[in-house]
């Protein structure tokens, strides 16, 4: 029983690890590859999610659906609209610098967010959307998340070979020649522009998967689910934790973030009752110096950034 | 090759550049020489396309390319170097040259993802041209090394590699010898030489050291207080009363000489 337990809890912790392992790698393409400070991850995570629900859920009186498509169109779905919201914020926001591009960023998260509380038709607003169905249910009983789980290392496998491929390829090296001087860039004939916006635009298209995953697989969303605080917040300090612009990095720190802070929820549950909801800050600030201490010790996180490995000519 | 005219900018109520007309001629090697703030880098910012002139034109082989964005003129064939370096720190030498070339198919997503082979294929091009680059730089023995870690010197002799990784008609160098030891100012000034008559390359060349411009370069163009003062051969230029002036500043026994 105990191991059953533990067993079920291992493939929910993997689970989450991988979801915010794709938001990370999202981000490692925008942050890490390009330099695009974007800080509204939770946009794109949440139009993903939302996107997937409306087009695989059943009729519902509550919000707009009915459309009851199979789950895969639905993640495509949300990696095209994720895609495409990112390609109408990128053509207004990319011409700003880094830190104009934050603001930006913060502001149109925001207003995702209130128009999903607030468009009631839509998204059934704060009471939120419910039976979302999730992939293999019943395929092999009693192995429905396990399976849900494998779909999501398929997924991170996919995106993390594609993040790779992106970094070695001459791509990846004309992002990093446009983070490290963008002036260069442009002196050596690289339209800065239209690669930035390709970076925007992929990374936003995975994190629209991821939170296509995410819909499907905790089956009930509301805004609540997607404040700033998880779907952004802890997607960034698991990257520079982990080591931004190293994929594997990115990987290791959602692992890792996730891991503390699935600890820390534990121990809080454990605390007298009176000090439990107290404690749910302490965890965030937790977390906050968490940051700090890595920025200090490891500024370049865990796994730091390295240049693609030459490949030796055979000849 | 190329010929400005009447440009001028301001920025706000500093008029950087006033009304300045020159023109570069095809196979030579223009020295453009001034004191400090005299509109020497405004001018080659102008012309490489990083500012947009506040009036007047620029011609490139006959054609209007005023207001031209940076990577347009690129591909024209204007390449310009910086006077601080601008190497890409966390990018390894060897990347800093790999990424030059024009319309590598890799540079596409999805051939980095489908295309896999061809993106090689050419890589290793690329890579060999580079690494052709980095013997004539002597630079052979850091290519691997991260180019934030070379010292300002190499820095200087890497801005000047990437020229060599296209083909460039048009070079401007801001002042490539500034920060640049004796010995590695010879080095530059053969490597420009060498470029000069092995590929072709018209170069423009800002720069303070005056045994370097008498070296290479003929003709010269002064510029002072955002005009061209005066052109000519450095014999020329040396006995010609109005350079020292712009230089050293109007002495007293000038100023009445002028008022007179």
């Amino acid at each position: 029983m105990e191991l059953a337990g533990l067993l079920t809890y291992g493939i929910f912790f993997l689970t989450l690890v991988g979801i915010y392992g794709l938001l990370a790698l999202g981000l490692n393409v925008q942050w890490g590859y390009a330099g695009m400070l974007n800080i509204g991850v939770a946009a794109f995570f949440t139009v993903g999610a939302y996107t997937s629900a409306i087009i695989t859920t059943a009729a519902s009186s509550g919000h707009l659906g009915g459309f009851a498509l199979p789950v895969p169109v639905g993640l495509l779905a949300a990696m095209f609209l994720s895609g495409v919201l990112a390609l109408a914020i990128g053509l207004i926001t990319l011409r700003l610098r880094s830190d104009y591009l934050a603001i930006a960023s913060i502001g149109i998260a925001e207003i995702v967010r209130l128009v999903l509380k607030n468009e009631g038709w839509l998204t059934g607003g704060v009471r939120g959307m419910a039976g979302i169905p999730r992939p293999f249910q019943g395929w092999i009983p009693g192995y429905d998340a396990l399976l849900f789980l494998a779909l999501v290392v398929f997924c991170v496998v996919l995106i993390y070979w594609a993040n790779e491929r992106a970094w070695r390829s001459p791509w990846g090296r004309v992002l990093r020649a446009i983070r490290e001087n963008e002036a260069a860039a442009r002196a050596m004939g690289k339209n800065s522009l239209v690669f930035r916006l390709q970076a925007f635009v992929l990374g936003a298209v995975v994190m629209g998967l991821a939170g296509a995953l995410y819909a499907h697989f905790v089956r009930f969303i509301s805004p609540e689910a997607f404040n700033p605080l998880f779907a952004t917040f802890l997607v960034w300090v698991m990257l520079i934790a982990g080591g931004s612009g190293n994929n594997r990095g990115a990987l290791l720190g959602a692992f890792a973030i996730w891991a503390v802070w699935s600890v820390t929820e534990i121990m809080v549950t454990r605390l007298p009752e009176d000090l439990v909801t107290r404690a749910g800050a302490l965890r965030v600030l937790l977390i906050g110096v968490l940051l700090q201490v890595i920025l200090l010790v490891r500024p370049q996180g865990m796994l730091p950034e390295r240049p693609p490995r030459r490949e030796r000519q055979e000849e | 090759m190329i010929r400005v005219e009447h440009l001028s900018k301001s920025f706000g109520g500093l008029q950087a550049v006033r009304d300045c007309s020159f023109s570069l001629q095809e196979g030579k090697i223009t020295g453009l020489i001034g004191p400090n703030g005299a509109g020497k880098t405004t001018v080659f910012n102008m012309i490489a396309g990083f500012i947009k002139p506040t009036s007047g034109r620029i011609l490139f082989m006959g054609q209007d390319v005023t207001g031209f964005s940076p990577e347009r003129l690129f591909h024209l064939g204007i390449v310009r170097t910086f006077q601080i370096p601008h190497e890409f720190g966390k990018m390894t030498v060897l990347e800093n040259l790999m990424l030059v070339p024009p319309e590598q198919k890799g540079e596409a997503l999805f051939n980095a993802w489908l295309g896999w082979g061809g993106v090689r294929r050419q890589e290793r091009e690329v890579l060999r041209k580079a690494e052709e680059v980095l013997e004539f730089l002597e630079l052979t023995h850091v290519a691997d090394e991260l180019a934030g870690n070379l010292s300002g010197g190499q820095k200087k002799l890497l801005e000047l590699g990437r020229t060599m990784m296209t083909d460039a008609k048009l070079v401007l160098l801001d002042e490539p010898a500034a920060g640049v030891n004796r010995t590695l100012m010879g080095k530059l000034a053969r490597m420009i030489q060498q470029l000069h008559q092995e590929r072709g390359y018209t170069f423009c060349i800002i720069e303070h050291d005056m045994d370097l411009i008498a070296q290479l370069c003929d003709p010269i163009i002064v510029l002072a207080e955002g005009r061209v003062l005066t052109e000519g051969s450095m014999e020329a230029i040396r006995s010609d009363e109005r350079v020292l002036e712009a230089y050293l500043g109007h002495s007293g026994a000038h100023e009445t000489e002028g008022a007179a």
